[in-house]
């Protein structure tokens, strides 16, 4: 399978990455219109990736840690576009492309792309719970972005340390309204990831169930307990979303170990 | 038969850097007065086209000419007049010609020339100004594309460089700081503790932008009452704002207290009470109503005065060093509409000037 559209979306990424950064460094950075192109071009690469990758393999392309990656950052571009036009033009790309970058960049290098070994008949309800759970992840990472977000801002507004970044950052009620709605989002695909879970009629590892049932109860609680305030749940989410990751990883070795699945 | 001409832009004017309010006020002219002196300065000899514009910072007459010197002359004698004083250039005036006379306008429309660096209020003065100028017919192309160039130079350096960024007074820093913790500010209220005059100003930059309510407070109730009334506040009696921090989003702390008015232990209650709502509080005292500590609540961000001077006066900074860039930016368009001016061009085409060829 040819991977030029990833090659060139992951370039998109880095480009737009860089600019932002030159330009914060110079101290002369202004949103640009070129951060949400190059946002733009890498998701339409990510997307004719994952769709030729789809077609290829015949199956949604989560057969393996490689596919589930790309599909991860695809999400969390998708994510990026939906949450929202009053962030798209601000710093948030600037904390979004270095993370598909770096998302891309160990898919392409790492040795993950294996021969596929999910989805030996056509279950399209494992297919289904696999694109869902890993949406889902894709908007606790945004949620995690956002919750990074806020905290650099409400530093700067706490510590008195108002530079040029600051007046391009969104209002932290901004931040952490997003944060909540991306939390929530993620929350909900989570849920549906797990409901279909049940049509998968494939035996399961307890400790992948464990997994599964803790990310999800976890979230919950988080998104419950309001009376946190908006800091200390940007703080969680940011810890939980490195949690998700773990949890991601080690879902997919266990799954790999005990079944023969990518999830 | 055509003749080839270069045409000439030219510009005479003061302005707060040249003259005190007291001269220049002598040759303001006001809207109502602009198509009659355009009418005017257009029938003089060697003025082709004309712009005037006419603010409370400055006033600038400009000019297409084939003729600098009699332009030049047509444009002091119609100053002077406006002015009453002798037909020469006096003291306060400055003029240009050719590319002075571009870099000039460019300068002005992109804020460069403004008492506050980067405001752009100056750019919908001097496109009122143009509208009236080519509402009575005074513009032709030399001036019309001259504006229009002026325009989009100003655009470009308002979305290129971060010259309109940054506040620049303790109100403006004040209205950034609470747009970057609320976002929208209709829903905020705010309580003014201690009518002074900087509280109000501060108060009044808050109301331009649109918050909710403005509760006032002061230790003479009948002061409180007159502010309420002028802001369309409610003013509360100074015993009962304790009882009220859980209403309001922004304080604007001002009050001739020796000591902390308001304290941690005052708003930690407070705030326990509403997580997820921030409170700004604004100390404009010297000596400070809020005690310091109460910056370590949650949810709570406390500025005094000084720090929002240093805001400012960085904010300032942060302009002055954009100045360079916006000087690269519009020394690249003077030189392109320079050129396009020099191009030898018919002179009809020229001047917006209607030539009949003679018929045999």
């Amino acid at each position: 399978m040819d991977k030029t559209p990833l090659i060139l979306s992951t370039f998109c990424f880095l480009l737009g990455f860089a600019v932002t950064l030159r330009a914060l460094k110079s101290g002369h950075y202004r949103p640009r219109r070129l951060n949400l192109a190059m946002m733009a071009a890498g998701f339409v690469f990510q997307t004719v990736f994952l769709v030729g990758r789809g077609r290829a393999i015949s199956h949604c392309p989560l057969t393996n840690l490689f596919e589930v990656l790309v599909f991860l950052s695809w999400s969390i571009a998708l994510f990026y576009f939906l949450i929202g036009s009053a962030y798209r033009l601000s710093l948030l790309g600037m904390f979004t492309e270095p993370l598909l970058f770096l998302i891309q960049t160990v898919a392409l290098l790492a040795p993950v792309d294996t021969p596929h070994r999910l989805f030996a008949g056509h279950n399209p309800w494992l297919e289904l719970h696999a694109a869902l759970s890993v949406m889902a992840y894709g908007a606790f990472a945004m949620a995690g972005v956002a919750g990074v977000m806020f905290l650099a801002q409400e530093r700067r507004l706490k510590t008195r340390r108002i530079g040029v970044a600051f007046f391009q950052m969104p209002p932290i009620a901004d931040l952490a309204t997003a944060n909540l709605r991306l939390l929530w989002s993620g929350l909900l695909l989570l849920t549906a990831g797990q409901a279909s879970a049940a049509g998968i009629r494939m035996e399961v590892a307890p400790r992948v169930l464990i997994w599964g049932g803790t990310m999800w109860v976890s979230y919950l609680l988080l998104l419950l307990a309001r009376r946190l305030g908006p800091r200390r749940i940007a703080v969680l989410s940011v810890a939980a979303f490195a949690l998700s990751a773990v949890a991601l990883c080690a879902l997919n070795h266990f799954s790999q170990v005990n079944q023969g699945t990518g999830l | 038969m055509s003749t080839t001409s270069r045409p000439h832009i030219l510009c005479l004017g003061l302005s707060y850097q040249t003259a005190p309010v007291e001269v220049r006020e002598h040759f303001a002219i006001p809207e109502a007065e602009l198509p009659g002196a355009l009418g005017t300065l257009t029938s003089m000899p060697g003025i082709a086209e004309a712009v005037i514009v006419s603010t409370c910072n400055r006033v600038e007459f400009y000019a297409a000419a084939s003729d600098v010197p009699t332009a030049m002359c047509s444009l002091q004698r119609f100053a002077a007049e406006r002015g009453g004083m002798v037909p020469a250039v006096p003291e306060p005036f400055f003029a240009h010609d050719g590319t002075a006379t571009i870099e000039h306008l460019f300068r002005v429309v992109s804020g460069l020339d403004s008492m506050i660096i980067g405001e752009t209020e100056i750019l919908g003065q001097v496109k009122k100004a143009y509208a009236a100028a080519a509402a009575s017919g005074s513009t032709s192309r030399n001036l019309n594309k001259f504006f229009q160039r002026a325009f989009n130079v100003a655009k470009e350096v308002r979305t290129q460089t971060s010259i309109t960024r940054g506040p620049v007074s303790v109100g403006s820093a004040t209205v950034d700081l609470a747009e970057k913790i609320f976002g929208r500010l209709a829903t905020c209220h705010v309580m003014i503790l201690g009518a002074g005059e900087t509280s109000e100003l501060t108060a009044r930059a808050l109301l331009l932008r649109g918050v909710k309510s403005v509760f006032v407070a002061n230790r003479t109730y009948d002061r409180a009452a007159a502010l309420a009334a002028e802001m369309g506040g409610e003013a509360i009696r100074f015993e009962e704002c304790d009882r009220r921090y859980h209403e309001i989003d922004i304080l604007i702390s001002s009050t001739s207290a020796p000591h902390a008015i308001v304290t941690y232990d005052k708003i930690a209650p407070v705030m326990s009470q509403r997580p997820g709502r921030p409170l700004f509080i604004i100390d404009l005292a010297v000596p400070r109503d809020v005690e310091p500590s109460v910056n370590d609540i949650e949810g709570t961000y406390l500025y005094d005065i000084d720090s929002l001077q240093a805001i400012a006066r960085q904010g300032i900074e942060m302009r002055r060093q954009e100045v360079s860039r916006c000087e690269q930016l519009i020394a690249r368009h003077v030189g392109e509409f320079h050129e396009w001016l020099g191009a030898k061009r018919p002179e009809s085409e020229a001047f917006g000037i209607s030539v009949t060829e003679p018929t045999a």
